[in-house]
């Protein structure tokens, strides 16, 4: 599904580069759940919106399903992530003043799908998360883990075929990150590629396979 | 006027200000958790003028985040009255809360809460394209309010960008491209230059005192001495309460009728 070659991402630093990501040649095939580990300012979160299309300014190659995200034009690379990809992030990133119904639309009104079927995948979406009660309410009224299964709702609102998440427990405690890594490891079961980026080895556990970062450079597996 | 009366010494009350932009007047707060009650707000009076940029500062616990949650309709006081431009606003229910909130509040966040996969343009535009009934924005007014912020805080030149393409500072200033937008009555600043370094959080200040100056009434939260003497006016929290309500000498300190 991914296939990255000789990826390499720096800034200008004064009058020299800083490398953030270092010749970095991976595969993520369909189905897999990967983790991406590695101290603070190892590139993890970098190398996050390379894949999600989010950061165009890298070196090297990248395909997505065989397309070459590299050479994409802007238009192209935003229709072909929002078609593809979903994001869940630390902070969650819900909007204050809008439902949990409403902030699960939010996703679609940017792919133009149409209102009725809009509400067909809102309510469905509610449905399979066990959420329903709670459409109503806003993410004020619910507490941390809540709020992280709707912004994980609303990353498969759009039945993406890749999520990624960044740090997508950093907030939560252990009883509550467990039942969000658990519903990570169901929409992998059931077929969702995820590639998450942790601090946590018991989170990593619930991947496949583990890629750590150091200093920019992909360690050896 | 100090009064450091007790709860069941209800001997008077003082009125609201319907003058003022904002008015609150015996504003309580307590969660109870475990069936332990604290009161984050005891007894707070506050009144903020329009064009007024007041600090609110205090050491942690003091009860600054929750006063700014209120003033912001995030959440709702325990007891109290709050006056928001003319209309009492403490009884409003969570989704007449949430209105008032998109049409009259400015929210600038620590983290600055951009959402991640949607471009700056996408980011600024997103909270007036939930106005409805007669409050709703067509395209072309959007789009005219969105580039019209983002020229305002020198951000209309990375429409496209998205978040992770950014520097904090820059997130931040399309953050408050994002709270301006919408033409509030009141901008609300929680720790704005908290996740910035030293340079980008000056830059974040001055576009905070540029916009005041163009008029806008702002109220910020913060721990930094330094950053709370680019308000007009401070106001120290302490326990709950209002300690010291101080107005900054200088050319900016114009509401000296007060």
């Amino acid at each position: 599904m991914i296939s990255l070659r000789n990826v390499e991402r720096s800034h200008k630093a004064g009058s020299g580069v800083t490398y953030v990501l270092r010749r970095i040649s991976l595969d993520i095939a369909a189905g897999e759940f990967v983790t991406i580990m590695g101290p603070s300012g190892a590139g993890k979160s970098t190398l996050l919106a390379i894949l999600g299309m989010l950061d165009p300014a890298f070196t090297g190659e990248y395909f997505f399903r065989g397309c070459p995200v590299h050479t994409m034009a802007l238009r192209q690379r935003q229709s072909c992530a929002r078609e593809q990809i979903g994001f869940v992030f630390q902070q969650y990133h819900l909007l204050d003043d809008l439902t949990v119904a409403e902030n699960l639309g939010v996703p679609l009104d940017y792919r133009g799908i149409s209102r009725s079927e809009r509400t067909a995948r809102v309510a469905d979406v509610l449905d399979r998360f066990n959420i329903v009660g709670k459409k109503d309410l806003y993410p004020t009224q619910l507490s941390g883990g809540q709020q992280q299964l709707v912004g994980i709702a609303r990353a498969v609102v759009a039945e993406p075929s890749l999520i990624l998440a960044d740090e997508p427990t950093g907030n939560l405690h252990s009883a509550q990150a467990r039942e969000i890594m658990e519903l990570f490891a169901r929409l992998n079961a059931a077929g969702t590629t995820i590639v998450q980026v942790t601090h946590s080895e018991e989170n990593a556990g619930y991947g496949q396979r583990t890629i750590r970062l150091h200093d920019g450079w992909m360690e050896a597996a | 006027m100090s009064t450091h009366t007790t709860d069941s010494a209800h001997a008077f009350t003082l009125p609201v200000n319907s003058d003022a932009l904002i008015s609150m007047r015996h504003i309580k707060k307590v969660f109870l958790t475990d069936e332990v009650e604290t009161h984050a707000l005891v007894e707070v009076h506050l009144d903020i003028r329009e064009g007024e940029y007041v600090a609110i500062s205090g050491p942690s616990g003091c009860g600054k985040t929750t006063l700014l949650s209120i003033l912001g309709l995030l959440d709702a006081p325990t007891a109290g009255e709050y006056l928001l431009a003319g209309t009492p606003v403490a009884g409003l229910s969570i989704p007449e809360r949430a209105q008032v909130r998109n049409r009259q509040i400015g929210f600038i966040f620590q983290a600055f809460n951009l959402i991640g996969d949607l471009t700056v343009y996408e980011n600024v535009e997103l909270p007036l394209t939930y106005r409805t009934g007669d409050a709703a924005l067509d395209a072309a007014e959007r789009k005219r309010r969105v580039v019209e912020a983002l020229e305002k805080v020198g951000m209309a030149h990375r429409t496209k960008h998205y978040p992770a393409q950014l520097s904090g500072g820059q997130q931040q200033r399309v953050a408050v491209a994002r709270a301006v937008a919408g033409g509030p009555a009141i901008l609300l600043a929680d720790e704005p230059t908290g996740n910035l370094d030293s340079k980008n959080g000056e830059a974040v200040m001055g576009l905070l005192q540029e916009l005041h100056r163009g008029g806008a009434t702002i109220c910020m939260v913060t721990h930094d001495p330094r950053y709370a003497e680019h308000a007009d006016r401070s106001v120290l929290l302490f326990d709950g309460r209002v300690v010291e309500d101080t107005a900054h000498a200088g050319p900016r300190a114009t509401h000296a009728s007060l």
